[in-house]
């Protein structure tokens, strides 16, 4: 059991460490207010097709480590990733029949909520932001979705015999 | 839980609303602790210190593409490089020299006034490893950490002025913030005149802002910002910023200042790290 199930966290551990390194990599200033939320967009991905092994928790203990790797608040990215990570979970079988395009329009949905509650932490905790900044990457997130979506695919799991 | 009902087969969805909101708990607990104490540094500094080899991995396609073209650089430009930095390393001697003798100067008059004696200060070179993702936090991690020394609250510097100051430290690397960060306010003075105020950061890496200056005020275009020291994280006297445009409007207390960073904030790979050489007790940094 133990054993079965470090191989099924693996490919997920890999991939949002991959993701981890894509939204610290240095880009460019003119690129930096549009860089995706790779974080994100992996998670929706895992609790969509793995929501037994990747859930909340997981989400919440992401958002920790991303809290230290961007040096905001201790629990702000936690706080946003745990709530999608709850709304994608709790409606998974609904969101697993989407196509792509509906699929899209959810994670469009699912980061402008993600960065809401980035944007309404920062505004408690008083720490001021040109507004524009929140909202390029929802809009670079929902169009990499295809992308991400067909490159994690890719990624061989083993799937629970009974769905 | 509601959740329940979609899914039989699906055994812990019944807890999930559950889970949700313990989690929530915590980070709203998290969140509060962190924005009002600093217990949680000794985490924060444990989670960065395991995530030094994910920036090390990072950053070394960037170090191997530096490196490849330092390697292949052609004899031509080597040469034309190595001219342009003589005629440099010239004009930066000769304005070495009036500034020793401005120095002696200086050092001179203060014991004459029987002043305390300005700083010496230690520099040691770092490089950035990476730029927060966040536009509305500019930070930047330099190679350096704890074991090297480092300080919360220390001055880093870039070849042209102040670029911001250590807020973290880890073992291997630190945090530091940028100047421009809309958090980071920096006690300056005008070089021309001594008038002390505040330049605060407005999220752009090219503008800082001076809100606290009123309309009557002696600040013109072209001013050179120089830090005061009265802070005292920063040593005095390193330039900051060179004022780009004044706005007095007669109906606002203050007038509208703002100016443009003197360091590179957004270019540059190497950055200075200050040890001011503690000077005796009494010093500038009472006077205020």
């Amino acid at each position: 059991m133990s054993n079965a199930f470090r191989a099924r966290r693996l490919p997920v551990i890999l991939t949002i460490v991959a993701a981890m390194m894509l939204a610290i990599v240095p880009l460019p200033g003119w690129a930096e207010p549009f860089r995706p939320d790779w974080v994100a967009i992996t998670l929706i991905y895992w609790c969509l097709h793995m929501p037994r092994y990747f859930g909340v928790g997981s989400a919440w203990l992401v958002g920790i480590v991303l809290d230290v790797a961007q040096g905001t608040l201790l629990g702000q990215h936690a706080l946003a990733l745990s709530l999608i990570a709850f709304l994608t979970v709790k409606f998974h079988l609904q969101l697993r029949v989407f196509p792509l395009s509906q699929m899209a329009a959810t994670v469009l949905a699912l980061l402008a909520v993600y960065r809401f509650v980035l944007f309404w932490i920062n505004g408690v905790a008083g720490v001021g932001a040109p507004l524009v900044a929140y909202w390029g990457p929802v809009l670079t997130g929902t169009l990499l979705w295809p992308v991400a979506d067909f490159i994690l695919r890719t990624i061989p799991r083993r799937r629970r015999p009974s769905g | 839980m509601a959740a329940g009902s979609d899914s039989q087969s699906y055994a812990r969805t019944p807890a999930l609303g559950l889970r949700f909101v313990v989690f929530f708990v915590l980070s709203i607990v998290l969140l509060i602790v962190d924005h009002q104490q600093n217990h949680l540094d000794a985490l924060r500094r444990a989670i960065g210190t395991a995530l030094h080899p994910l920036r090390v991995v990072v950053d070394a396609p960037i170090s191997a593409w530096q490196w490849f073209d330092e390697t292949t650089t052609n004899f031509n430009d080597l040469q034309l490089e190595n001219n342009r930095l003589k005629a440099e390393r010239l004009l930066t001697n000769a304005r070495l020299q009036r500034y020793a003798a401005l120095e002696a100067e200086n050092a001179r008059l203060r014991a004459m006034l029987e002043a305390t004696s300005r700083v010496r200060d230690r520099v040691r070179v770092a490089q950035i490893m990476s730029v927060n993702a966040n536009p509305f936090r500019h930070s930047i991690v330099i190679d350096k950490g704890s074991r090297d020394g480092v300080y919360d609250g220390q001055a880093i510097l870039d070849a042209n002025g102040v670029l911001g100051q250590v807020i973290g430290t880890g073992a291997f690397s630190s945090e530091g913030l940028l100047i421009s960060d809309p958090d980071h306010a920096l006690p300056v003075e005008v070089n021309r005149n001594g008038l002390r105020t505040i330049a605060r950061g407005t999220g752009e890496f090219d503008r800082l802002d001076l809100p606290f200056l009123p309309n009557n005020a002696d600040i013109k275009e072209g001013d050179i910002l120089v830090t005061s020291g009265l802070g005292g994280s920063f040593p005095a006297g390193y330039p900051v910023a060179v004022v780009e445009s004044v706005q007095r409007l007669p109906a606002e207390p203050f007038a509208e200042v703002s100016a443009r960073p003197s360091a590179a904030l957004n270019q540059v790979r190497e950055v200075m790290l200050v040890w001011s050489i503690a000077e005796e007790p009494g010093s500038e940094a009472e006077n205020e």
